[in-house]
């Protein structure tokens, strides 16, 4: 816990404003915030994927070739929607950039294409679902569907209020209303996505790729 | 409540002000300061406190009749005053009621009044994601106690264990109450515990350094952190539950191969912090009261903020000592034993220091006084009967026996409670501008000591002779019957106690309207900031954010030592005191969404159970409040009246927008609820505002600046 110098004015200066626009830590209350908020989520997705871990090799009922992960995941298919969610990263990185140098115009563009990723994203997990469930593999199936549906269907609201909010930005970015002085709003929300993310690369890790 | 279209033309603002239309529709800002209206829309981290210590105190009155009502049950042996079934719901939605309604707000009262005013801030962080953490909360408890009318409450106990709360075992409709209530508390809680770790670590006023923070503002930053990352590992374990009873999953489905331990180890690791999340808040009120009462300052400071902050991690690693009855393996039942005894070791670092810092000091013994030296006393002993249930093989003779209830209500009633009644007693006259009375507060704590020590008392024995919990009725001739009546005896006497409570606050209120005395800002000679402003508190807390130099500031302004090296005072707290005058400080406008949001999550969670219509409905109502919430101006212009808005704000709220909506993934329910909003408001208080009118836009956007 950083308890850094408190700025401002502090020796006998009650008189005067005390710290006008810092805060304690140095860190404003939204990006802290959302740090905490981002903390508080780490052990949502850990319950989860634990849950998920212990329940994976568990299912006793429905059909026999449907308790089995290995049988269901097209891993070729999700690494590529992987991919391009991780992608959506470096462009979220470029946006938060271009609002830092003040290019507006730049900054609207990636957080464009940022949510279109996502929205890729959310698309092949969508046709993903289906597909499973075409298989056989539905939410009631047996303990596998549950656990796997919940898990990667978490994520994929994580992502999906994600793209709400870029959309959410790039209207307001239209409307000159996301300015260079809002810069730390599009940084606070980078965190938010590239946490979802990473969150993605441990799903992907454990859920599909470890067998 | 009408929507108003605002009209997009805007009062006249200086010039330089960015002035642009408002995006969406909002309601006309709230004006009202006085009124039932105004307690609607408040966000004023004060009036939010009293209305959690309000709601608290309510529920605390339902589930206080419940456990007279069980206690009736159990007054003599074989009695069928009504159904086994009618009783598991009785001791459900006590335990329910008492842990998450009564004991979790009252804790999150006096940390939302007081926190604040400790460190000199003029308000938390985000003061409109508070008013929507205590609807919320609100609207969550009686949802959950609807359901005594709509098919009976939830029957699987407070920890609900699954398979057994599955639809098979519980068919009604009261454990989905149970999921759905908890999960929108909880999403409550964690958006008030983001909201004050945020505003105990930003907002602290200049020089008041960590380690000079009040102890109660410690425990409150240690809760709130045990809060907001327990506060998940539960709402996953409410989520597998509710998908299980709702939609038909697999969770807990033991014929589809499921683990029933899944269950205990989701509920333990949130329900074992949880045990430091109700006690540290009281814990912290006492290492307020105490040091006041024997005028000594607190006997080492950084042993008792360390013993928190020990007890906050510790307190993760002794889940499992609820489960050494389930088969969970010799070694883990080895390990969490000996995690369960270190775990003693901060807790009793803390009794010491209460008690060495009332050693040879000048004691006062006030109603606050004793209600602390009752948690003292009580808590020790629940204490040690805590360190029995270490021992895994007498524990295993006590798991669900009346020893266990023994125990947790030695600790939670004699600890949690009583220390809250202290605080109540302590920090009235800051609240209310009057005293509550002494004499009958004396009445108070000696009838509710005897009530509860004849309760819960005899419960030790029982347990050890073997009487088993949850069970409606018991046989005569085991030798249950006499320490069961003498529990019920005391359970009634508990309740004439609370009794005299209400009694003493309406006799103090009618003195105090007859002939009105204001206590003073400080009556107690107290020695943190709080007592620094005026009782009852002005709305914008501090005139001029003080400088803090040392632990105990505002006792230092009071007292130094002489020449001799004696500490004498050198002015009364009236005079180092601020007068109350708020010109030019610029609090943000009240707002109705945090009320629209609150309503809307309801609304989703009836629906999940009786009709999905509904619940679509109020998921759009919770999209579409998440947006408003998002969108609204901290500000509103109208509001600023003379002292003028320095161009500051008009858009503010849109800055923010994009954080704002994150409230809308509430409406899969998901912890994110509140959570955010992060930047939905840029509220104007704190950090900012000051006196001078003439600082520059001082009193927003620590976001992003200002237009």
């Amino acid at each position: 816990m950083a308890d850094t110098a408190i700025h401002g004015p502090v020796a006998g200066e009650t008189e005067h404003g005390p710290h006008s626009h810092a805060t304690s830590t140095g860190i404003s209350n939204e990006k802290l915030a959302m740090w905490v908020f981002l903390g508080s989520d780490c052990l949502l997705f850990g319950a989860l994927i634990s849950t998920y871990l212990l329940l994976r090799h568990r299912s006793i009922s429905g059909p026999v070739e449907l308790r089995d992960p290995a049988n269901i995941f097209d891993i070729p298919f999700t690494s590529v929607s992987s991919f391009v969610l991780l992608f959506s990263s470096l462009t979220m990185a470029l946006a938060v950039g271009a609002i830092h140098r003040g290019d507006v115009r730049r900054c609207r563009v990636f957080l464009c294409t940022t949510a279109l990723l996502g929205s890729v994203f959310i698309g092949g997990q969508v046709y993903e679902f289906t597909s499973f469930v075409r298989e056989g593999l539905g939410y009631t199936t047996n303990i596998l569907g549950s656990a796997f549906y919940t898990l990667t269907g978490f994520h994929g609201v994580h992502v999906s209020v994600g793209i709400m909010f870029l959309m959410a930005m790039f209207v307001m970015s239209l409307r000159g209303r996301l300015g260079p002085d809002r810069a730390e709003t599009v940084e606070i929300f980078g965190l938010y996505w590239h946490f979802v993310d990473i969150v993605w690369i441990l799903i992907f890790t454990i859920v599909y790729l470890i067998p | 409540m009408a929507i108003v279209e605002r009209p997009t033309t805007l009062p006249e603002l200086p010039p330089g002000a960015a002035v642009t239309p408002r995006p969406l529709g909002v309601f006309t800002r709230p004006q009202a300061t006085t009124g039932w209206r105004s307690w609607l829309t408040t966000i004023d981290h004060k009036r939010i406190g009293v209305l959690y210590g309000g709601a608290a105190m309510f529920f605390f009155l339902l589930g206080g009749v419940e456990a007279l009502v069980i206690r009736a049950q159990l007054a003599a042996p074989g009695q069928q005053l009504y159904s086994a079934d009618l009783y598991n719901q009785l001791f459900t939605m006590h335990g329910v009621t008492m842990i998450f309604l009564v004991v979790i707000p009252l804790g999150a009262a006096f940390m939302n009044y007081v926190m604040p005013l400790q460190i000199g801030a003029r308000d938390v962080a985000f003061p409109r994601l508070n008013a929507f953490s205590f609807w919320l909360f609100l609207g969550g408890g009686l949802f959950l106690n609807t359901s005594w009318f709509l098919g009976g409450g939830a029957d699987g106990g407070w920890f609900a264990y699954a398979p057994n709360t599955g639809v098979v075992f519980s068919p009604g409709h009261g454990m989905d109450f149970y999921a759905l209530g908890l999960q929108m508390t909880g999403i409550a809680s964690l958006a008030g515990a983001i909201n004050l770790v945020v505003t105990v670590l930003n907002m602290r006023a200049p020089g008041m350094t960590l380690m000079k923070m009040p102890v109660f503002t410690w425990m409150g930053l240690v809760t709130q952190l045990l809060l907001v990352f327990a506060l998940p590992v539960i709402s996953v374990a409410l989520f597998l539950l509710t998908f299980d009873r709702l939609f038909d999953a697999n969770f807990f489905n033991v014929s589809a191969g499921a683990d029933p331990l899944l269950w205990e180890h989701l509920f333990w690791i949130f329900g074992h912090p949880e045990v430091y999340i109700l006690i540290l808040p009281a814990f912290g009120i006492v290492s307020e009261i105490i040091p006041v009462f024997s005028r000594k300052p607190i006997f080492g400071y950084p042993f008792m903020i360390f013993s928190g902050i020990a007890i906050g991690f510790m307190g993760w690693g002794v889940w499992a000592h609820h489960m050494f009855a389930s088969g969970i393996g010799p070694i883990s039942v080895a390990a969490f034993s000996l995690s369960t005894m270190f775990i003693a070791v901060p807790t009793g670092v803390k009794i010491l220091n209460w008690m060495a810092t009332m050693w040879g000091g000048k004691l006062r013994f006030t109603t606050p006084m004793l209600f602390a030296v009752g948690l003292v006393t009580m808590f020790t002993i629940g204490g040690l009967s805590g360190v029995t249930h270490a021992v895994a093989p007498a524990d295993t003779q006590q798991t669900d026996t009346y020893y266990i209830v023994a125990h947790f209500h030695y600790v939670l009633f004699g600890g949690a409670l009583m220390g809250f009644l202290g605080g109540m007693y302590f920090w009235w006259p800051k609240v209310f501008g009057f005293m509550l009375s002494d004499r009958i507060g004396k009445w108070h704590f000696w009838l509710i000591l005897i009530g509860f020590n004849l309760t819960f008392g005899p419960m030790h024995i029982l347990g050890l002779q073997g009487m088993p919990r949850r069970m409606h009725t018991y046989i005569a001739d085991y030798g249950f019957e006499f320490w069961n009546m003498v529990a019920t005896i005391g359970s009634f006497l508990i309740a004439v106690a609370m009794l005299v409570l209400v009694a003493n606050i309406l006799v103090s209120w009618r003195a105090h309207r007859r002939n009105p005395v204001n206590p003073g800002p400080d009556p107690w000679d107290a020695r943190s900031l709080e007592w620094m402003v005026q009782s009852p508190v002005p709305p914008h807390n501090f005139d001029t954010v003080p400088t803090v130099s040392h632990l105990d500031e505002f006792w230092h302004r009071k007292y130094q030592e002489n020449a001799d090296g004696k500490v004498v005072r050198i002015a009364t707290g009236a005079e180092v005191a601020q007068p109350g005058d708020g010109t030019g400080v610029h609090m943000p406008s009240p707002s109705y969404w945090p009320l629209v949001l609150a309503v809307a999550l309801p609304t989703i969670a009836y629906g999940l159970i009786f009709n999905l219509g509904i619940a679509a409905a109020g998921g759009v109502l919770v999209i579409l409040a998440g947006f408003g919430f998002g969108y609204e101006p901290s500000d509103d212009p109208e509001a600023h009246g003379p002292h003028g808005p320095s161009g500051d704000g008009h858009d503010d709220g849109d800055a923010h927008a994009g954080d704002g909506h994150e409230d809308e993934p509430a409406s899969e329910g998901e912890a994110d609820g509140g959570a955010d909003a992060a930047g939905g408001e840029a509220e104007a208080v704190g950090v900012g505002s000051t006196a001078s009118a003439s600082d520059e836009p001082a009193t927003e956007g620590r976001g992003g600046g200002d237009g």
